[in-house]
């Protein structure tokens, strides 16, 4: 394995990993797979169209991890993959995905991931995803993440998407089908500075007898940085769905929230929250009253909002 | 210890007249006692406290601590030097959690402080410390949180606003007691308590009745309980006698 100091931080910030963990495992790098291990119970294997990954995590599997970390660092390359995750019936895993782009380089480079999730009757799945770039070029670190998940009868979902830092463009689109019983929560954190954009749209069908969905954004918008959120509910049965987007607005950035409820059913209960605002002044007041700075302030409140 | 000097703070209303919400205010605060400040609604207190932490900045005159003039000082200078204030209304902050706030306060306190400091204002740490200082939170609550605060930092000058508001009855004995103890005699410190409270006015050790923005009566406990009580107790005690009401 031949992992250069700046392979192994990207690879720690996107997916904790300080030396390469035990279990199931899959490092894309610059398009190609450099470590691939298998599991008993996770086998992942490359797909049909041999142009990703087909992860097969056995029925009952219970307590594993997948990991599945994508790091560019090729000045000017754009990566695109098609990932498929299957999790068996009553298994309960947690999968750990993320994109690291360092490129520091006049070129735009990113990584396009589209993922398919499968989640069987009755298992348990969480999702954490995070989004990172760095480097000193002009080049543009993009990222697009397309995500579709289905939840079978009685599953159970978590979904934690994460973008911090370094990403200048993003256009992140998540498609939910939930079926009856199952329940899906999503929790996107996003911050955004410089001249930074960040788009996200998040559909959810909440088509199964039961059902409920959840939608959670934070997002921080500083600088010059634009984004636009949208967040669909769309109830077809009897079911619960909420949609809860907050967002605190510094220096000259623009946030757009858009939520949406469509209810197609009599006894779907959707609702929404949406809030943009920017910090309070009582809140930066009290911990300075606690003898906080003002800056510390800032960031103190700023790092809790998207903890 | 803390000396307000011919302290005066004007503001500019909407349509342009000025307004001033506290006049010349010349108090003198001593170690080890114990302050009430009362007076109707509008009278100031409030803003005298956030003129000492330094959150609204007066007009005119000076204030002195330890002989310092911190007139100029700002909120995180003045909370450097010994100055705590304890909000009437405890801002909420989504995302951080108790022991946070208790960590902010008191920074690096372990485990067993924070915990010693949440039994102390009644609430259960396995409950509490882990919440989020969010909307999810009582307003009883979040006072008794931010009261906790105050009391982690050992300040020189600590000023309560109004810390039985909110809070139900039992609570409000045992935090007054908890101040009491911590603050009366001790040669380190001084507490200002704004309150209307029937129980605590009488064993502060000083009462200072703000109205209209200025000092109206001031003196120990003894000379000026006995002339404010019949505004602050209840009226209809006489004829309802309290619990005894229940009996009849």
């Amino acid at each position: 394995m031949n992992f250069k100091p700046v392979d192994m931080q990207l690879l720690d910030v996107i997916s904790n990993i300080k030396s390469i963990p035990e279990g199931a495992i899959n490092i894309r790098r610059d398009g190609e797979p450099v470590i691939r291990q298998s599991s008993p119970n996770i086998k992942i294997g490359t797909n049909a169209d041999n142009n990703g990954l087909l992860v097969e995590i056995n029925p009952g599997t219970r307590n594993e991890s997948v990991h599945v970390p994508v790091i560019v660092t090729e000045a000017g390359f754009h990566d695109k993959v098609y990932n498929t995750f299957i999790v068996g019936e009553d298994a309960d895993v947690t999968i750990i995905a993320g994109c690291g782009i360092h490129n520091d380089s006049h070129s735009d480079s990113g990584h396009d991931g589209i993922h398919e999730i499968i989640v069987k009757k009755g298992a348990r799945m969480k999702y954490v995803e995070k989004h990172y770039g760095e480097g000193n070029g002009q080049g543009k670190r993009i990222l697009n993440p397309t995500t579709n998940i289905i939840l079978e009868t009685g599953a159970t979902a978590e979904m934690e998407m994460v973008q911090i830092k370094g990403v200048d463009d993003t256009v992140r689109i998540t498609t939910a089908h939930i079926g009856d019983k199952a329940n899906l929560k999503i929790m996107e954190r996003l911050m955004t500075h410089g001249e930074q954009k960040a788009v996200s749209d998040v559909r959810l069908y909440i088509e199964g007898q039961g059902g409920s969905g959840q939608i959670l954004s934070r997002s921080i918008g500083r600088d010059d940085s634009v984004q636009v959120f949208k967040a669909a509910l769309v109830g077809k049965n009897e079911c619960l769905g909420h949609v809860e987007c907050d967002s605190i607005i510094m220096d000259q950035a623009r946030i757009q929230s858009i939520p949406e409820l469509i209810a197609e059913s009599a006894d779907a209960v959707l609702t929404h929250e949406a809030a943009i605002g920017k910090i309070a002044g009582e809140q930066l007041i009290k911990l300075m009253s606690l003898g906080m700075t003002e800056k510390d302030a800032i960031d103190t409140i700023l790092e809790g909002f998207l903890r | 210890m803390l000396k307000l000097e011919n302290i005066s703070m004007t503001v500019n209303n909407s349509n342009g007249l000025q307004r001033e919400i506290i006049r010349d205010i010349n108090i003198e605060f001593k170690p080890g006692k114990l302050y009430a400040i009362t007076g109707p609604n509008g009278g100031g207190k409030t803003t005298l406290a956030k003129v000492i932490m330094g959150i609204y900045q007066h007009t005119t005159g000076h204030i002195y601590l330890n002989g310092e003039d911190i007139s100029e000082l700002g909120v995180t200078e003045r909370a450097r030097r010994g100055i705590a204030y304890a909000f009437q209304q405890p801002p909420r902050f989504k995302g951080l959690n108790v022991a946070d706030l208790i960590t902010i306060a008191r920074p690096g306190i372990d485990g067993l402080g924070l915990r010693m400091k949440m039994r102390d204002v009644g609430l259960c740490p396995e409950d509490y410390l882990d919440r989020d200082m969010g909307p999810g939170l009582s307003g009883g609550e979040a006072k008794r949180i931010e009261i906790a605060q105050i009391l982690s930092r050992d300040s020189i000058i600590s000023i309560f606003d109004e810390p039985e508001a909110g809070v139900d009855l039992w609570t409000v004995q045992r935090l007054i007691g908890l101040i009491v103890q911590k603050y009366q005699d001790n040669p380190k410190s001084t507490a200002i308590i704004i309150t209307h409270h029937e129980n605590v006015l009488p064993i502060c050790d000083e009462i200072i009745v703000l109205e209209e923005g200025v000092i109206k009566l001031r003196g120990s406990a003894v000379e000026i309980w006995p002339l404010i009580r019949d505004d602050i107790q209840c009226k209809m005690r006489e004829q309802c006698r309290g619990e005894i009401c229940y009996e009849l």
